[in-house]
């Protein structure tokens, strides 16, 4: 794991990756700071990181793209099968790599709260609090951006769905304003997210029948609930959707508030996309 | 040391490998034979834990590949057909990360690093770029890679594809190396390649094993009848005359003409084909006739190769064959 951690971090200084997401967090965050704490002469830092977290839609991806797509268009992966370690040594290693590169970004931004704070009062309790969170909430989006990289063969490809997915989430609240919440639009999202699940099977398990198999019986299960109790799907698909969201769940750190609920949130999320993306590399042994 | 177990791998309704089983022992250099397409490069994925079985097993030294697979693959070096380079790391830069993920550490990493990159001759190249390096010198770093650990077993992947003859030498020749100290499998569809290194050969078509022998012993496969050609200044006429006062020769006729000279094949039944030729020498000698040139014809890896895979579709053939093969190893002890 160590070995893998290693070597993945010194890809990442070879190539301008890391620098490139550094260069983009710090200048956001920058801005922000500028904006808010200068100019504006705001005392709180955690505002300026509620602007900073747009760019996780731009830089995550970035970062992401390649971290296993790449070992598959060059054929790399076959010497991570043939070598004495296990998949999930493999993502862990490569997870923390990109941990690291980007906690050192972050090293620095956790450097402004102190410096402000020479000039004026600020809340560093509350600051510090939700420069915890954002690491935590970046590391979530990274662990989906490798799960997305491990599908496909094509850095851009991976890119280019990182990129929507994060963005979905990112205005996945205020969009679920706008989508229908009455009982049968929901029972309509809900059978073509079915659907979609049945193809990521088919695609993962290169099983036709499987694939099939679970989308009819999730859809038969909806039918039933529905026609027993209509009422459970009033408004089902805007709780859906605000409540998967990762980047709404940090307003409560801006708002001051250390939210365990959150944290824990976060840290499932890393766990079951680091357990998919083993699945996802484990599985092109078995095709 | 590695035991294969009835493989079986279907992709799909496809069947690569049906059935394979086989035994590589210690110390021995192990020629993979087989066209495109054979099932050589899965059977290799398989063996390496790069790719799961539908049915059978791979225990290596005693280690399930599947069930064990930490300790079973530090038996193993393995490059495969594309070797699995990165390409903006120098090559020392690569063997160190191969080395830790193979559980090296400290003095002994930089040790075992220094000993491959001599090995494989990689001594100038080592602090540059992989893009940077000639397909020869990249395909060495695969093979160093392979070597790191010192793993008992070697498994190449058709390692001398697409180099120039002089890179195939030095690949073959560093693979006869490897051969004194380690167990090497290669694949390969290369025949001469194969005749010229391997201690012994499997032959595998449409994913079954056809032949697994020693090369020499193949050959003698497609020797009988055995078969002489000569070149001479005779006459036709005269040659069947001179033939004619000979034993054991079942069949005699022109190859073709070159102004004076007449060049014939002599095909007999006697097992041992130099006191044929003797007596042909000896016949034309008699007559005052000249023999400019006599040629015993061997059938080589190639032949064996080709009415192998070609016979393959008829199974009971194919059993046949592999009696043959057996009884041709007996009779080789007896003698």
């Amino acid at each position: 794991m160590i070995a893998v951690l290693k070597h993945e971090l010194r890809l990442y200084f070879h190539s301008l990756t890391a620098y490139v997401f550094g260069a983009f967090l710090l200048a956001f965050v920058g801005i922000g700071a500028v904006l808010y704490n200068i100019q504006a002469a705001v005392s709180n830092f955690e505002f300026v990181l509620d602007f900073g977290k747009l760019i996780f839609v731009v830089i995550v991806p970035i970062l992401t793209m390649r971290v296993i797509s790449e070992e598959r268009k060059q054929k790399t992966d076959q010497l991570l099968y043939s070598l004495p370690i296990s998949t999930t040594q493999v993502i862990v290693g490569k997870y923390l790599s990109l941990l690291i590169v980007y906690m050192i970004p972050l090293c620095l931004i956790s450097l402004y709260p102190m410096i402000f704070s020479r000039f004026g009062d600020v809340y560093l309790l509350t600051s510090y609090g939700s420069i915890l969170a954002f690491f935590i909430m970046g590391s979530a989006l990274i662990a989906v951006g490798i799960f997305i990289s491990s599908l496909t063969d094509n850095q851009g490809f991976a890119a280019g769905i990182g990129i929507a997915v994060i963005l979905l989430n990112y205005y996945s609240v205020s969009l679920s304003e706008y989508v229908s919440s009455t009982a049968m639009g929901s029972v309509i999202a809900m059978s073509v997210i079915i659907i979609l699940l049945g193809l990521v099977i088919r695609h993962l398990t290169k099983n036709t029948n499987l694939a099939y198999g679970i989308s009819f019986i999730l859809i038969l299960g909806i039918m039933a609930v529905y026609l027993i109790d209509m009422n459970k799907f009033e408004g089902l698909l805007p709780r859906i959707m605000s409540t998967l969201s990762l980047f709404d769940r940090f307003d409560a750190f801006v708002n001051g508030v250390f939210d365990m609920t959150a944290i824990m949130y976060y840290l499932t999320v890393i766990a079951f996309f680091l357990f998919l993306s083993v699945q996802s590399l484990e599985k092109r042994r078995y095709n | 040391m590695i035991l294969v177990e009835h493989l079986t791998k279907c992709y799909g309704d496809y069947t690569a490998i049906n059935d394979l089983s086989f035994e590589i022992k210690e110390s021995q250099v192990y020629g993979f034979l087989g066209v495109n397409g054979a099932g050589k490069t899965t059977t290799l994925n398989i063996m390496t834990g790069c790719l799961s079985a539908t049915e059978g097993r791979v225990t290596i030294g005693g280690y399930d590949i599947f069930e064990e697979p930490k300790k079973a693959k530090k038996l193993i070096g393995y490059l495969p057909e594309h070797p699995p380079l990165y390409m903006n790391e120098s090559p020392l830069e690569y063997l160190r990360f191969v080395g830790e993920a193979k559980g090296l550490r400290g003095g002994d990493l930089n040790h075992q690093v220094d000993q491959v990159i001599q090995k494989t001759k990689l001594d100038d190249v080592k602090n540059k770029s992989i893009s940077s390096l000639s397909k020869g010198y990249k395909q060495r770093v695969g093979i160093a890679q392979a070597l790191l650990g010192n793993p008992k077993v070697i498994i190449l992947d058709e390692p001398t594809v697409g180099l120039d003859p002089i890179q195939i030498v030095e690949i073959r020749d560093l693979i006869k190396e490897l051969g004194k100290t380690h167990t090497v499998i290669f694949s390969s569809h290369i025949l001469s390649e194969v005749q010229a290194i391997c201690d012994r050969v499997l032959i595998i078509d449409k994913g079954k094993l056809i032949a697994f022998d020693e090369p020499e012993n193949l050959e003698k496969l497609l020797l009988a009848p055995n078969e002489i050609i000569i070149t001479t200044d005779a006459g036709e006429e005269e040659i069947r005359e001179i033939l004619a006062q000979v034993d054991h020769i079942i069949e005699t006729g022109v190859e073709d003409r070159e102004g004076e000279y007449v060049r014939a094949y002599i095909k007999t039944d006697l097992d041992n084909i130099y006191e044929i030729s003797r007596a042909v020498f000896s016949a034309f000698a008699s007559r005052g006739k000249v023999l400019l040139e006599m040629t015993l014809k061997k059938a080589n890896l190639e032949d064996v190769f080709i009415e192998l895979t070609e016979n393959s579709d008829h199974g009971v053939e194919n059993k046949e064959r592999t009696s043959t093969i057996n009884k041709s190893e007996s009779e080789v002890a007896a003698k």
